[in-house]
């Protein structure tokens, strides 16, 4: 893809390089280069493979994890014995999982392995996820993956099987967006932060349509794993993926990961990655700028991922928005809330703490939260505090870094990695009417448990809070 | 997937506008791992109704089903036409659907008939007692009577039902346009191959 005369983004080179054939309405059948698979979304489409008489085309691009139906809880007793799951349907999901990747042959990590984690955190850490690829998964935050370049997005059960049979999909090229923050992010300001700041700005449909890429000098000086937690929400904001162009970071968070390329191979590789920035002159379908200086530590009030206030903010009343449907719907999201306008988001006590999901659950994420957890203890009416590290190897090295012993000497609960409290499919769930501060990515109603109330904020955040009983300015810590 | 030509045998002559795809597959039933034995949660509030068509020993088994105007509104979910397929629905004739789960139906092989409303409560009334049949190729829904009904169907779904082709089935006949682009990704980008075993 050396040399064209149209300078093109990063998006339009990735997906050129991927087109197998065109139809004449413009769907393209894509070759896709990665295809993460989970418990939750493949049964039903290895089910269709099985029944179809096919196989998967190309096991050497499919690597499988188990994440949303694990309990958090010990996996092993005292004699290294496997503990059973006690929800029959999870365990159910979990087996399925074992049986059709043995009979398809496609890679396994199992829930007993070092290297087990949500698939988000390990794509990217196992050096499976790679600049100028094609990742897709039955999850709509697939989109995390173009933190390092790559194209990825999530696909439905039919889809899956599309994929596992074919290695392509039916695709329609979608509408590019820049997304550009410039400037230095004051103190306390973390991706999280960021990430929340564009979908306040963008909104929650404000993407959709798009691809959307992040440029700027805060995404240039921004951390690999930051930029997985941004381009991890761009789905919040309806974009299917979100990309940043690869750079020598990107190359130095790859280089000797277990699945990345080697030798000769490295050097070529990233050769050819270094060609895939967007050009100089390549047009965006549109742009939207945002000044880093003005980016607050945030926290959402609603039940949309949108709803984001700064944290020295207050409760926003519905009565001063002059559209009756977003008047109306904001009414309905503070009564499941159970918050009154005018409230100071820092008065807002907390339940709970979740400090994980693919999200905020990588060492850095940890690192941050740790600092504020030292030598403090969680508030006495926390009812609970769970940090859940996102793989397997993030655990292990947060507990070769002292992590564990801090979080446990402030109250904090110390778990094995999967989904967790993000989404209430495991046993980790709000109880209705309880309110908890999150690090994962959506506020829904019901998404942490039924009548549980989240406020999405950044993992440093998450522990201030943690500390202090209710919603924390992190910068009081300082 | 098995390809359809003609179907023939009982219909449900159920008659109802509005089926949700709630009423198709209510939501309890999504944490399953196959789209096999989604048929016993099939129209699960209907069947609690005493005299339903789907329970009524006549039409057991029937390979078609006679709706009402706007078949399958509601949420996406594919579970809707598993749990069809799963009770060996073949075909639904209805005066309307929606347009998400006729997609979803014709990617399970599961032939949507549009015909007048006219001609569906003819349709109704004849089913009760007589099996009704469907020609793919023709476009023709027929009674043991003189009743003969033509129906329209785009010509793409037409030619993936009457081959058996489901969108997979499509794809692979781009074999070798698939095969073309993985030889030439094998010279250009090799680091890609094989990369699901750690090294
Ligand atoms: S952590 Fe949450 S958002 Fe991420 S994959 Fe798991 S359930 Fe989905």
């Amino acid at each position: 893809m050396a040399t064209e005369s149209k300078p093109r983004t990063l998006y339009e080179k990735i997906w050129d390089a991927h087109v197998v054939s065109q139809r004449e309405d413009g769907t393209a059948l894509l070759y896709i280069d990665r295809h993460l698979v989970h418990e939750v979304t493949s049964p039903q489409a290895f089910d269709g493979l099985r029944a179809a008489g096919r196989k998967v085309r190309r096991p050497d691009l499919t690597l499988a994890v188990p994440d949303h139906n694990l309990p958090t809880t010990a996996r092993v007793d005292g004699a290294g014995h496997r503990l059973p799951i006690a929800d029959p349907q999870s365990a159910e999901q979990l087996s399925a999982l074992t049986r059709n990747t043995t009979e398809f042959g496609v890679e396994f990590i199992d829930e007993l392995a070092p290297e087990q984690g949500i698939v988000h955190v390990i794509g990217p850490e196992q050096g499976f996820t790679l600049p100028g690829t094609t990742v897709v998964c039955g999850d709509s935050h697939t989109a995390s993956h173009g933190a390092l370049g790559a194209l990825g997005f999530g696909i439905g059960t039919s889809e899956v099987e599309h994929v596992l049979a074919t290695q392509t999909l039916l695709l329609k090229r979608s509408k590019s967006l820049e997304v550009r923050v410039d400037g230095p992010l004051g103190p306390g300001v973390t991706p999280k932060d960021v990430a929340l700041a564009i979908v306040g700005a963008l909104g929650a449909g404000g993407g959709a349509g798009y691809v959307a890429e992040y440029t700027g000098s805060v995404f240039r000086e921004m951390s690999i794993e930051g930029r997985l937690t941004v381009c991890n929400m761009s789905i919040e904001a309806g974009a299917r993926a979100g990309l940043v162009a690869p750079d020598d970071k990107t190359f130095a968070y790859l280089k000797d990961k277990p699945r990345a390329p080697k030798g000769a191979d490295w050097d070529k590789a990233v050769a050819w990655w270094r060609t895939l920035a967007t050009d100089p002159g390549a047009v965006y379908d549109k742009t939207i700028v945002i000044d880093a200086t003005a980016i607050a530590p945030l926290v959402t009030w609603g039940t949309s991922p949108d709803d984001v206030v700064s944290i020295t903010g207050i409760v926003p009343d519905p009565a001063d928005l002059s559209d009756p449907a977003r008047r109306a719907a904001a009414e309905k999201s503070l009564a499941y809330m159970g918050l009154t306008p005018g409230t100071r988001m820092q008065d807002v006590a907390v339940d709970r703490i979740f400090i994980g999901s693919c999200t905020n659950s990588r060492i850095e994420d940890l690192r941050a939260a740790a600092a504020i957890a030292q030598g403090r203890h969680v508030a006495a009416n926390v009812k609970q505090a769970m940090v859940v590290p996102g793989s397997g190897l993030v655990k292990r090295q947060a507990e070769a870094e002292g992590l564990d012993r801090i979080f446990i000497e402030a109250g904090f609960e110390w778990r094995e990695p999967g989904c967790s409290m993000c989404l209430a499919m495991n046993p980790d769930k709000v109880p209705a009417g309880e309110r908890c501060a999150s690090t994962s990515n959506r506020n829904f109603v019901g998404r942490q448990g039924p009548g549980s109330r989240t406020h999405l904020l950044s993992p440093a955040m998450a522990a201030a809070a943690a500390v202090t009983g209710h919603l924390t300015d992190v910068r009081e810590f300082a | 997937m098995r390809p359809i030509d003609t179907i023939e045998g009982k219909a449900y002559p159920l008659g109802r506008p509005n089926i949700d795809t709630d009423i198709i597959i209510p939501a309890h039933w999504l944490k399953t791992v196959t789209r096999e034995g989604l048929g016993k949660g099939a129209f699960e509030t209907i069947r609690a109704e005493p005299g339903n068509v789907f329970d009524d020993p006549r039409y057991a088994g029937a390979p078609i089903l006679i709706a009402g105007d706007n078949y399958g509104c509601g949420s996406s979910r594919e579970h809707a036409a598993w749990a069809m397929a799963d009770m060996g629905i073949r075909a639904v004739i209805a005066p309307g659907f929606s347009d998400i789960h006729a997609g979803n139906a014709f990617k399970n092989g599961i032939l949507t008939v549009v015909l007048p409303q006219e001609q569906v409560d003819r349709l109704l009334e004849v089913a009760k007692e007589h099996p009704i049949s469907i020609d793919l190729e023709h476009q023709t829904v027929t009674t043991p009577y003189q009743d003969r009904f033509r129906f329209e169907i785009d010509a793409f779904r037409k030619d993936c039902l009457l081959k058996g082709l489901d969108e997979i089935g499509i794809t692979l006949e781009l074999d070798a346009a698939i095969a073309a682009h993985e030889a030439k990704a094998h010279v250009e980008t090799p680091w890609v191959e094989g990369a699901a075993k750690a090294a």
